[in-house]
């Protein structure tokens, strides 16, 4: 665990961290205090999670995959297997990136408004960190030009935050007069930002907000059941696009 | 036998870099590479690095076959064309990050070249502002440092001053009597005929001989390494 120490000192070191913490530490700042209703400050703090944390993790991830190449190229000389280069990389990304996050919301969160929602917003936080360092790892080993890598980055954020939506809606829209349920909930069930978003709207019982899919969700799968279910995609979702960008990067020539 | 390379191939896209190259190398050799710019000459020592995934054929280092194996990387010491390192870290930095991670109490490190080379008064510069030569200095330094049995050198003095160079020569030939087994890519001609005992040239992807010096000299008639093989392309083409 050398390797994670040495990556995550450079990766303090840098200003960006530092910079995403101060950033997440105004939102939820700010939240908390102009905001006295518990319930509109989640609702706010959910909006950035599901929108900016992916954004931020997979848009840094891959840069900073990048800029490590020098780095990875001097460990590959070394007696030191690829596994291990690309697990430590991942854990000193997931420490800094989600460190910062859960310092600069959870600790205001928790002291302000400690419940349930609460937990799970940094739950959910936590996971979309992740998920998107491993899809950022990537696009990154996928290609060599580093353009061509955040462009494919920021497709799959484009595509978990806006388009896949959009396709559910269609879907639902065209075939309202088919018993569809199941096939909805397995479609959300695909796309981590929506698994999160859904999670978080059934502990806080706000069906409204919930959207169509949403409810179908809920109502198909019970808010308790539900959350169980929700914590294992989750967790699916985070070691899939690890190993299937593990599995890339042990064949890749360097 | 210290590397045992078995019908190694490897192609890029449709490009074939690699064709079925096989060669055997022992202890006390030094080893000259020599084929024109891509012939393959790196693909072949990044294979032995496992840096480059063969498409066929096998590698095997110290009997041991490198597929899946990193191990074998401890008795490797290798210096890059380009020496690429993590811009903002200084140089005595690098040096103990990578004296840390590996961490070989028993082996006893060689910083001869690091001595030579005046590094130690370099220690605080960052990678970044360094000159490519300083750069090369850094490269050998590493590749030497924890006193590896196999010694890999891609074109380890282009970039070097004169000076430099001869330390860098002299510490390749003094090395080479502890029993050990050296490879250098090279296009200096009168470097390898120094250095080297073997020659291994490669064309096109394939391997075209591998002789010792004496061998190939006596063939062509001529004494210098330089002569003798601007003679045998000569032959080649015709």
């Amino acid at each position: 665990m050398k390797l994670v120490k040495y990556i995550l000192f450079d990766l303090v070191r840098s200003r960006f961290v530092l910079f995403y913490f101060l950033l997440l530490l105004l939102f939820t700042g700010t939240f908390v205090l102009l905001q006295d209703d518990v319930s509109k400050v989640q609702l706010s703090l959910l909006n950035i999670i599901i929108l900016v944390i992916p954004l931020v993790s997979v848009i840094f991830a891959t840069i900073h995959w990048y800029n490590s190449s020098e780095f990875i190229e001097v460990l590959l000389a070394q007696p030191i297997s690829r596994k291990r280069i690309f697990i430590s990389e991942f854990i000193a990304l997931s420490l800094a990136v989600g460190g910062a996050f859960l310092l600069a919301t959870g600790i205001p969160l928790l002291i302000f408004y400690p419940d349930t929602v609460s937990l799970l917003l940094m739950i959910g936080g936590f996971f979309l960190t992740i998920i998107f360092i491993a899809l950022a790892f990537w696009s990154a080993v996928f290609t060599r030009d580093k353009a061509k890598g955040i462009g494919l980055s920021l497709v799959f954020w484009l595509y978990f935050s806006l388009i896949y939506d959009g396709l559910i809606l269609m879907i639902m829209f065209n075939f309202s007069d088919y018993p569809i349920d199941k096939i909805v909930v397995a479609l959300l069930s695909l796309n981590p930002v929506d698994v999160t978003r859904v999670m978080i709207l059934m502990k806080m019982e706000m069906s409204a907000m919930l959207g169509y899919s949403g409810a179908v969700f809920t109502d198909f799968i019970g808010s308790n059941v539900g959350m169980i279910y929700s914590v294992v995609l989750l967790l699916i979702w985070s070691i899939i696009p690890f190993l299937w960008a593990l599995r890339k990067f042990s064949k890749k020539d360097l | 036998m210290l590397i045992r390379v078995k019908e190694l191939s490897k192609s890029f896209r449709k490009l074939n870099v690699l064709k079925s190259v096989s060669v055997s190398f022992e202890a006390n050799q030094c080893v000259a590479i020599i084929g024109p710019n891509g012939s393959g000459k790196t693909t072949f020592i990044k294979s032995v690095l496992g840096m480059v995934i063969p498409d066929g054929g096998e590698i095997i280092v110290n009997e041991k076959n490198i597929k899946n194996n990193f191990q074998y990387r401890e008795g490797i010491g290798y210096m890059p064309q380009i020496g690429k390192y993590p811009e903002n870290t200084t140089i005595g930095q690098l040096f103990g990050m990578i004296k840390d991670i590996r961490k070989q109490n028993e082996i006893a490190l060689d910083e001869e070249l690091i001595e030579a080379f005046h590094l130690p008064e370099l220690y605080n510069k960052r990678m970044r502002t360094l000159s490519g030569g300083t750069r090369q200095k850094v490269s050998a330094a590493l590749s030497f440092l924890f006193n590896p049995q196999i010694i890999i050198l891609d074109e380890p003095t282009a970039g070097l001053d004169p000076l430099s160079a001869e330390i860098l020569k002299d510490k390749i030939q003094q090395e080479r009597k502890k029993n050990k087994l050296i490879l250098i890519t090279s296009h200096i001609m009168n470097d390898l005929d120094e250095l080297s005992s073997h020659v291994m040239f490669m064309l096109d992807g394939n391997l075209k001989f591998f002789k010792t010096m004496e061998e190939l000299k006596t063939e062509t008639g001529e004494d210098r390494l330089g002569k003798a093989m601007a003679k045998l392309m000569k032959e080649q083409s015709n």
